[in-house]
């Protein structure tokens, strides 16, 4: 897969690029290409990762200002051409705060920031991104404070209804409401998560869920 | 144009669970302060803004509020302003 590109989008506080590169380069064979926020140029971009850390500092609400760069005001157009898009942990906070996704990520439940492995419920086939987990439980690391997804009972049902319930908790660890810990757009062409799967592409760290998810960018 | 000072508040919707109130509540109740029934922590933004008049400070500070210093989807809003 030589001629695709991935962009991983890079913002002043981001923490997870560098280990999206690793894993896609490094465990998938898949062509990187770090974009700055303030660039606007995603030509050549097949898709995109927005990788989790911590842009502007959190400052305000995780993924509020990171909203306003130039590459997000791109990446609305890239999402209409049908490519896809993942936000992972803080990329999965900017997409709602955007508007890519409908909710909103606040603080976990017990205040404790978690960082271990949790298994999840792959709940949708929408978009591909989960073909090699059909029925099945997959497990991938979380590392968060404010990774509790809140959503009213009407969004609740337009998820439901439209198949876009990406992935639940097995044990709702930060206290999601309805478990979930992953959602799509209505297309299927836009993934939030907060759980890292760049941090799952190999077995000598604990697994290799991720990196059926992350191959999935290309498909 | 006049100057004015605007404070602007933000709270978490009643139906959000606010953990961080809850933890302050039970410090509270630690100090040995009783009856308090509920505590809930917002922000408070303070900004001075030129303005023509005061619905332009209005339209100003409704659209940073909805665009920006609030997530409606978890959070209200509401503010006061006064001419500097």
């Amino acid at each position: 897969m030589t001629s695709y590109t991935v962009g991983i989008v890079v913002f002043p506080g981001s923490n997870c690029d560098r280990d999206v590169s690793w894993a896609l380069e490094g465990c998938l064979d898949i062509k990187t290409k770090f974009i700055w926020h303030e660039s606007s140029d995603l030509s050549g971009i097949d898709s995109v990762v927005l990788p989790g850390g911590f842009s502007y500092g959190d400052y305000l609400r995780c993924g509020a200002v990171a909203r306003f760069s130039s590459l997000i005001n791109a990446l609305h157009d890239f999402v209409r051409t049908g490519r896809k898009v993942i936000g992972i942990c803080n990329g999965f906070q900017i997409l709602t705060e955007a508007g890519f996704l409908p909710g909103a990520l606040t603080n976990n439940k017990n205040l404790n920031f978690i960082c271990k492995d949790v298994e999840l419920k792959v709940h949708s086939q929408k978009g591909g991104w989960f073909k090699s987990f059909i029925d099945k439980n997959i497990t991938l690391p979380i590392a968060h404070g404010e990774g509790r997804y809140y959503c009213d009972d009407y969004t609740y049902k337009e998820l439901l209804d439209n198949d876009l319930i990406a992935l639940k908790y097995i044990d709702n660890p930060n206290g999601s409401t309805h478990e979930i810990a992953g959602i799509l757009n209505k297309e299927g062409n836009v993934l939030g998560l907060m759980p890292h799967p760049e941090r799952a592409c190999d077995k000598n760290i604990g697994g290799i869920d991720g990196e059926y998810i992350l191959k999935n960018l290309i498909k | 144009m006049s100057q004015f000072l605007v404070k602007v508040f933000i709270r978490l919707r009643p139906s959000v669970l606010d953990p961080a109130g809850e933890a302050i509540k039970s410090a509270a109740n630690k100090l040995g302060v009783d009856g308090i029934n509920s505590l809930r922590i917002g922000k408070l933004i303070e900004t001075e803004l030129e303005a023509s008049h005061e619905n332009e400070v209005k339209e100003k500070i409704e659209l940073l509020c909805d665009r920006l210093f609030a997530n409606n989807v978890i959070e209200d809003y509401e503010y006061q302003f006064e001419k500097k």
